[in-house]
């Protein structure tokens, strides 16, 4: 499987422990950090490739480096843990199983920006895994890992968790500001990007849970080590899930570049009950899905928007042949419709029309037609928005309404969908990683 | 005589600011300290939450409004929230709120006659491993089956 980083402590009783910690050698990239000038750690960082996890894949050195270095006011790290993208399930293990590798990868990309204060913003959901990143704080203050003097001699440190309120949105970097600031969370246009004019109209750096827990290993083993860890043009390592009908459903962390038929096929164990794959949504519920002749791919950001989908969060969703692609679709465009802002037009209309006529399709009610008009509606939403949340559903719209096009025409030829209900059915296993 | 807050919620809010620069930002957390309170957000708590941050009440009304984790006006005793997006969907989830619904008699969003269950369609959890999945009173129950839904509901107090 390759070395394992963000999951070695995974296996230790009272894993998430500062002791537990400490004892695998923990917080001595901190230790190391505070040696080294704020630019030699983004320089290191932006050696290692490392490019953030939360979705959108941006190269997390380059981030760092647009904070500007001539600004009086105060800076902050936000820390994404609104873990929202349906499909997704690794920063909670992260968190809820070795939170000090988050803290100390925080406390490192405070020093690098010049940050004193922390912000984990975390889903409202995770109320347990919340109340573990509370407790973890407190350790590490007891042990001088945050607090006074943390980043060095007069360089105090604080970290504080901030819960979310239910609202996927806030997962989007301005909104996740916004809904900080304790407002509504609604996306602001950018520019200014948050680096310059972020929370409290002070630079903020956004990053996500996974990209900051991979700050230590980058610091431990040297940027050029780290990369080396990525297979197929991919740098370090990654967690990868795979859900819905596999044998397996789980999450590993592999090298980043790992194929996604390897994850699928091989670590799920392929397709539940011997049945045929019918698509694999590759990183959670924004990204378009692929054909099974599509999912020979490196998971990398470059390699699945080469094939126009994206790596997203890389927790991918497999689908079987007795997965009807109208429901699924109906589903997602039902959340995307629930879920938009209502600023900007497009994504407030338009999710809402892509979510009726596919629910008129699904019912059995559709016109023909209504596959064109749909990918019109889709088509509109798409780039004409404040935020990528409209593009979120417009595009996994677009692939589902164009691969499966038959299966939606035979719904409106039909008058019906012609799938069974589905079976309940869990994986039952732990997740181990 | 207008209501007033505990002194314990009072303490709390103050410590709450502490962690800001601003107090407006401890909106959040102070709604969510005063729904854990309170049990529900209604006129009187959020002119409450107002007052003590220092903020519009209708600045106050429009947050607590936005986010779908404030109550407004009491629930039942217990919150029980099914899953059914992408992974659990896929796995069954939609069919296990249907049949969680069909066993309280209720339709998802309602109460229960006796107020003893509320029962919710939920977005992603963020569990998508261990599909289907619900969440009772914030506590996670994973690999569900009706069993495991049912024996969920019957211990509840
Ligand atoms: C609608 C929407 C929801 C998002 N949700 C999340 C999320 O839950 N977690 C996350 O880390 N990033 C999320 N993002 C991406 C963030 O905007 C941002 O790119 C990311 O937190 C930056 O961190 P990174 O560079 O470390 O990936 C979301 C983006 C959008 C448009
Ligand atoms: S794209 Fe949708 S969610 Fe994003 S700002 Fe516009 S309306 Fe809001
Ligand atoms: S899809 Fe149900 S927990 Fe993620």
């Amino acid at each position: 499987m390759g070395e394992r980083l963000l999951t070695r402590n995974w296996g230790t009783p009272e894993r998430h422990a500062l002791k537990s910690y400490l004892a695998a050698g923990g917080y001595q990239s901190l230790k190391k950090a505070r040696g080294m000038e704020p630019a030699a750690i983004v320089d290191e960082v932006k050696r290692s490739g490392l490019r953030g996890m939360g979705g959108a894949g941006f190269a997390t050195g380059v981030k760092w480096g647009f904070v500007p270095r001539d600004n009086p006011r105060p800076r902050y790290l936000c820390v994404n843990a609104d873990e929202g993208e349906p499909g997704t399930y690794k920063d909670r293990y992260l968190m809820e199983r070795d939170p000090h590798m988050l803290l100390e990868g925080i406390a490192i990309a405070c020093r690098a920006i010049g940050a004193q204060t922390a912000y984990i913003y975390i889903r409202g959901e995770f109320h347990a895994v919340a109340d573990r990143l509370e407790t973890a704080i407190a350790e590490a203050r007891g042990g001088g890992y945050l607090g006074h003097n943390a980043l060095g001699p007069g360089v105090d440190l604080d970290v504080w968790v901030h819960r979310g309120a239910g609202a996927y949105v806030c997962g989007e970097e301005t909104a996740l500001i916004e809904s900080l600031e304790g407002k509504q969370g609604k996306p602001r246009l950018k520019p200014p990007f948050p680096a310059v004019v972020g929370a409290f109209a002070a630079p903020t750096i956004v990053n996500n849970v996974e990209t900051l827990a991979q700050v230590p290993h980058i610091l431990e083993r040297g940027a050029a080590a780290w990369k080396a860890l990525g297979v197929n043009g991919g740098s370090g390592t990654k967690l990868y899930g795979a859900s819905g009908r596999v044998e397996r459903p789980g999450l590993w962390e592999l090298p980043m570049g790992t194929r996604l038929s390897e994850i699928v096929l091989e670590h799920a164990g392929g397709v539940r009950d011997g049945k045929r794959l019918k698509g694999v949504i590759p990183g959670g519920s924004s990204c378009p899905v692929l054909l099974p002749d599509e999912i020979d791919v490196p998971m990398t950001f470059d390699a699945l928007m080469a094939k126009g989908s994206m790596l997203g969060t890389g927790c991918a969703a497999v689908l079987d042949e007795e997965t009807c692609a109208v429901r699924l679709c109906l589903r997602l465009m039902r959340f995307y419709a629930h879920e938009s802002c209502g600023q900007c037009t497009p994504c407030r209309e338009g999710n809402h029309w892509l979510a009726k006529i596919v629910q008129r399709i699904e019912s059995g009610r559709g016109e023909p037609g209504d596959v064109d008009l749909a990918l019109e509606v889709a088509q509109n939403i798409l780039g004409n928005t404040i935020c990528p949340l409209g593009d979120a559903c417009a595009m996994p719209a677009r692939a589902f309404l164009q691969k499966y096009r038959a299966e939606f025409e035979t719904h409106v030829r039909e008058r019906r969908c012609p799938y069974g209900s589905y079976p309940i059915r869990p994986g039952g296993r732990e997740i181990t990683g | 005589m207008a209501p007033t807050l505990s002194p314990r919620l009072e303490q709390e809010i103050e410590r709450l600011c502490e962690r800001y620069p601003t107090r407006a930002a401890a909106l959040l957390p102070t709604l969510q300290a005063a729904q854990r309170e309170l049990g529900a957000l209604d006129e009187a708590a959020i002119g409450m939450v107002a007052g003590a941050l220092g903020v519009p009440a209708v600045r106050v009304q429009e947050v607590a409004t936005w986010y779908t984790m404030f109550k407004l006006r009491p629930e039942g005793r217990h919150l029980v929230e099914i899953c059914t997006n992408l992974s659990c969907h896929l796995c069954g989830g939609s069919e296990l709120l249907d049949a969680v619904c069909r066993e309280l008699g209720v339709r998802p969003g309602e109460t229960t006659a006796d107020g003893r269950f509320t029962v919710r369609e939920v977005e992603c959890l963020g569990s998508c491993g261990t599909a289907p999945v619900m969440q009772i009173d914030g506590a996670f129950v994973e690999n569900l089956t009706l069993e495991k839904a049912t024996a969920a509901l019957q211990s509840a107090p």
